[in-house]
């Protein structure tokens, strides 16, 4: 049999296999060259950038659950000046697409920072991660409502002609609310989920685990969440999705394919694996081989309810 | 680099601790003192991630010992003190573990001449028997200072001896050595022209840092911390660095910038 298409499209970003990177789990790319080999994979989604370079929270900021992880990292990052200087000429080598994972303390940081990355031509895409609290209001999510989602998204539209993907969190009521909001502000594509708000506490001190008290859930623990997500959005909206929460292997991947998503992001699995987007892509395109499917597109999806 | 290791021994040195040796490529040789390696204990997602330990040895079984070849080892030293390390120490020769390694910067040894202080407390004794060993062969002088709070937390400290290395036990309840903090008794030992390599509680570090600065005494320190990767990637492991404030932030990753560090690198306060 000849070698399975595993190409995918999306939104206008062609793909040489599903596997994308998450983002704030394979830093700026360069940290991973020893491990793998970059240009086996899909796309590489960057560390959200802030305007400014960010601190990010005091430590203790991660702690292993039973399955996952929960992290409080805070959104330590280089800022985008640093980004463009430091970090971006090294991944414009790279024959991989770049998108650059964006966000913003206010409304308008939003708008800027996607301006800025608008101008770069080693980028191929932004994804805006909506999970921030919004500083100007009193600390609300934007992510976590409709409207104020809606804002942010219309505002990087207008500073964007980018392929714009929009990363949900699954911290809501209705995420299909969510997602319908984010698809009538323009974006081109969702990628879910975020991680979910979570604890730790260490009984014998009395005291959360984490300095921040909460954190966000990671890992092979909130893959059911993600599936079911994924499945539902899938249903409602009619934008590519990428599918994101505690793929760990091959068979992880395509049940997301399944659900509906056009492409996957491997997260957690980085860390205990650096090597792991390279060998889920190749496991992805074993389990065709085997099962005699000659492109990874048709598996999109596919699932029979 | 990424691999599959064979335990080949697991022998629990006092209680609680463990020492583990297991088999690794020929690449491991070149492995530095202070380097840690990350451990993977089961293929099962709990626990989901690696553990970080310093080598506390790397050495070559000769080819007549180990059935016609050179068998390259590595060692570790760990506490119990979770479900990850509670499964370690149930493995046993034979058993297979995932390790990333070597990863971190590590210690550098100095001047040739000068007197070298190695202070350990606890578990924090685990990378500094393989700088010990690479020192004495350099052919300088080495004291070692050890402290825990009771005889079980000092390790290994006749393999220190074997080496030729002078020992200095301390206990907080006195049940071996001196009665008292280690720090205490490495104070007595200071002067210019000596150089410490400090490894175990933070307490402890901050002492030890403060003190040399007082002396004028070169220390390195080998810090600890939550961490995910190893890698630089999680940002899960990073530490303040001396000039850090909210608005000039200024994180250090254990796992890359250190763990070994300068100890002005690091904000103690």
């Amino acid at each position: 049999m000849h070698k399975p298409d595993m190409t995918v499209e999306l939104a206008g970003i062609k793909l040489r296999n599903p596997v994308m990177t998450a983002s704030g789990t394979f830093g700026y790319g360069a940290e991973f060259a020893a491990h793998l080999d970059l240009e086996s994979i899909g796309a590489l989604v960057t560390k959200g950038l802030s305007l400014r370079p960010k601190a990010g929270n005091p430590t203790p900021r991660i702690v292993e659950t039973p399955g996952g992880m929960l992290n409080a990292i805070g959104l330590q990052n280089v800022g985008i000046d640093a980004f463009i200087t430091e970090k971006l000429p090294y991944l414009a080598k790279v024959d991989t697409p770049v998108i650059a994972n964006l966000y913003g303390n206010t409304l308008e940081e939003y708008g800027e920072v996607a301006s800025r990355l608008d101008a770069l031509s080693g980028v191929a895409g932004v994804e805006v991660n909506i999970s921030c609290p919004n500083v100007k209001q009193g600390g609300i999510v934007f992510g976590t409502d409709p409207a104020a989602a809606q804002e942010v998204v219309r505002l990087v539209r207008r500073n964007t002609k980018k392929p714009m993907i929009v990363k949900l969190s699954p911290n809501v009521t209705d995420v299909v609310a969510m997602a319908k909001a984010c698809a009538d502000a323009g974006a081109d594509a969702l990628s879910l989920i975020n991680t979910l708000t979570g604890m730790a506490i260490d009984l014998d001190r009395r005291r959360p685990v984490l300095a921040n008290v909460t954190g966000g859930l990671s890992g092979p623990a909130i893959k059911p969440v993600a599936l079911r997500m994924v499945w539902q959005v899938a249903r409602a909206v009619k934008l590519p999705l990428i599918g994101i929460g505690g793929i760990m292997n091959g068979r992880d991947a395509l049940e997301f394919m399944l659900a509906g998503a056009s492409a996957v992001q491997v997260g957690t699995a980085s860390f205990l694996d650096p090597g792991a987007a390279q060998r889920i892509a190749a496991e992805m395109e074993q389990y065709l081989v085997d099962h005699k499917i000659a492109s990874v597109a048709s598996l999109i999806g596919a699932l029979e309810v | 680099m990424q691999f599959k290791s064979m335990v080949v021994s697991n022998v629990e040195v006092s209680p609680g601790y463990f020492r583990m040796r297991m088999t690794a490529p020929k690449e491991l040789e070149k492995t530095l003192p202070g380097q840690f390696l990350m451990l993977k204990v089961s293929e099962s997602i709990d626990p989901l991630l690696r553990r970080p330990f310093g080598f506390f040895d790397v050495g070559v079984l000769p080819a007549e010992y180990a059935g016609g070849a050179d068998q390259t080892y590595a060692e570790i030293l760990f506490k119990v003190v979770g479900k990850g390390t509670k499964m370690l120490s149930t493995l046993h020769h034979g058993d297979l573990v995932d390790l990333l390694a070597p990863l971190g910067k590590s210690f550098n040894p100095g001047p040739a001449g000068e007197e070298k202080l190695l202070v350990g407390g606890g578990i924090g004794l685990a990378p500094l028997y393989y700088l010990a060993k690479e020192l004495v062969a350099k052919g300088e002088k080495v004291r070692l200072f050890a402290g825990g709070r009771n005889r079980d937390d000092i390790l290994c400290i006749t393999e220190f001896e074997r080496l030729g290395v002078e020992t200095y036990v301390s206990t907080d309840d006195g049940t071996l050595g001196e009665s008292g903090l280690v720090t205490e008794v490495l104070d007595r030992h200071l002067a210019p022209g000596k150089r410490i390599f400090a490894c175990g509680p933070t307490p402890m570090l901050r002492a030890v840092a403060i003190m040399a600065e007082r002396h004028q005494v070169p220390c390195q320190v080998s810090m600890e911390a939550y961490m995910a990767c190893g890698v630089g990637a999680c940002l899960g492991c990073v530490l303040p660095g001396a000039a850090h404030t909210e608005e000039t932030p200024d994180y250090r990753c254990v796992c890359k910038d250190g763990p070994v560090f300068d100890s002005f690198e690091l904000k103690w306060s």
